[in-house]
């Protein structure tokens, strides 16, 4: 329970990317998402300048492209539905290959997957650059309500309450004899859900009820006295500005 | 081929295009805002605990997709389990911070799409688990049995009900070219069959709640018998 309550998809830096107020990368990166999926889907070059852009962040956040592209393959099951649809969608068809392929299709399936991965690599640089305290915080100062804030850091928090829960039925059940295999393991977890649940709430009120007598009351406290600044926020705001540009340009192109 | 892997219910940017996407980001917003002023009442000291235990449960078991056809996965969305235990309106903020959180920092399901998302399972299905729980409350409140089965049920419904949602989004706004049946039939199948998957969950969890801590089952709520103060009477006891 210690350990920093840190999670899987950040990359710990000092960079300016690091550094920046989370609220404004919050704001940056769903306004250059928003920007993505305006863009006409015919503007193929558009996409790759978006690429460029990312990748211009990426290398002042001092990410290496192969770390985000293979935690990329998260999106994988997603675009399910964009490999069917050269298969199923309408006229005109074209013969490429032996098989016979919808036109509309193919530009929806190039659709989906272009502004869905666009989308996934803009999350994940974002997660790559902000840990999940900081996240808290901008959520807090972009006015999100407090009774929010107090929902999501309790559920934070309790994340690691049932791992650890989780961990130790784990370690009871093997020492009464449990020989738990890949998947037969999961039956037996299945069937203690239940019971997971219970426990982890038993302990989630004794840790509530710490945090409350260690004078929690609802929201992160501030632990430095850093303001956010307009020079934050043009910083923050030049890359979602790059992609208004590009996505203005597409329009204009198509 | 690419490996068939249909992940239910998220949708990722791109899918429908920018209108559909704000007009039910702003029903999201609407929705939500909504939910923050009711949701107040039912939060305390004791509450509190409850709703982040239930958000963090939800989005563990989200993570875990499980096969159900060759080639289909899907997970469970939780909306029942948490309109259950914490009624409808925190429950209906749970399920939106989990969303939030998995987009922000999991890149699951778009940006963009978070409004639509949040419709979805976080309002249609909470408020349809709901109903369907506050329809079977007389068989919930009578036995433990009952209020499993009714857990199983709203469980059930309030996945189909969800995936009837991402549905009438994609109908108004699909920005791709599948045929709206395909996507119906492959909608709707599919998440009847995740249904009782996920109504076996909820009612394992909802069963083990009552039976332990049936004070903090939300539609339980004032049933417990009322303390009986008996004093001793003479010739009794002593």
């Amino acid at each position: 329970m210690g350990a920093g309550h840190s999670h899987p998809l950040y990359l710990a830096g000092s960079s300016p990317v690091h550094r920046l107020p989370s609220e404004v990368k919050i704001v940056a990166a769903f306004l250059g998402v928003v920007c993505v999926v305006a863009t006409p889907r015919e503007a193929f070059g558009v996409f790759a300048g978006y690429l460029v852009l990312l990748g211009a962040i990426w290398a002042i956040a001092r990410i290496p492209p192969g770390w985000i592209l293979r935690r990329s393959l998260i999106e994988a099951p997603f675009v399910v539905l964009a490999v069917l649809l050269p298969f199923t969608g309408g006229e005109p068809r074209l013969d490429w290959l032996g098989l016979s392929l919808s036109e509309p299709g193919l530009l929806g399936a190039w659709n989906i997957l272009i502004k869905g991965t666009l989308g996934v690599l803009t999350s994940l640089t974002l997660a790559a650059t902000t840990p999940l305290r900081d996240l808290l915080i901008g959520m807090q100062r972009l006015h999100a309500p407090a009774l929010v804030i107090t929902i999501a850091t309790l559920m934070l928090r309790y994340i690691d309450v049932i791992a650890g829960e989780a961990r130790r039925m784990r370690l009871a059940r093997i020492s009464r004899g449990h020989d738990p295999r890949f998947l037969w393991q999961v039956g037996a977890t299945a069937r203690g859900v239940g019971s997971l649940f219970v426990r982890s709430y038993e302990r989630g009120e004794r840790v509530h009820l710490a945090m409350l007598s260690r004078g929690w009351a609802g929201e992160m406290p501030r632990l430095n006295e850093d303001v956010t600044t307009a020079r934050h926020w043009r910083l923050g705001l030049a890359p979602a500005g790059v992609a208004l540009a590009l996505a203005v340009t597409g329009w204009i192109l198509t | 081929m690419v490996v068939v892997r249909i992940t239910a219910m998220h949708m990722s940017d791109g899918l429908v295009d920018i209108p559909t996407a704000a007009v039910f980001g702003a029903v999201a917003v609407i929705g939500l805002a909504l939910a923050v002023t009711r949701a107040r009442r039912d939060l305390d000291d004791r509450t509190a605990p409850m709703a982040g235990l239930v958000t963090a449960f939800v989005f563990a078991v989200q993570m875990i997709n499980f096969p159900i056809l060759p080639g289909a996965s899907g997970h469970l969305l939780g909306g029942a389990l948490v309109a259950i235990l914490v009624g409808p309106w925190v429950g209906a903020l749970c399920i939106a911070i989990v969303l939030a959180v998995q987009a922000l920092l999991f890149a699951d399901g778009g940006l963009t799409t978070l409004g639509t998302n949040i419709t979805n399972m976080a309002l249609i299905s909470v408020f349809v688990g709901y109903g369907v729980a506050m329809a079977l409350r007389g068989l919930a409140r009578r036995s433990r049995a009952g209020l499993v089965a009714t857990a199983f049920v709203a469980a059930l419904v309030a996945t189909v009900g969800a995936s009837l949602g991402f549905v009438l989004e994609y109908a108004i706004g699909g920005a791709a070219g599948a045929a709206l049946g395909t996507v119906f039939a492959l909608m709707s199948g599919l998440h009847a069959l995740i249904g009782v998957g996920e109504g076996v969950i909820t009612a394992a969890t909802i069963g083990a709640v009552a039976a332990i801590r049936p004070d903090l089952v939300y539609l339980l709520r004032g049933t417990a018998a009322p303390l009986e103060l008996r004093t001793a009477t003479e010739g009794t006891g002593a």
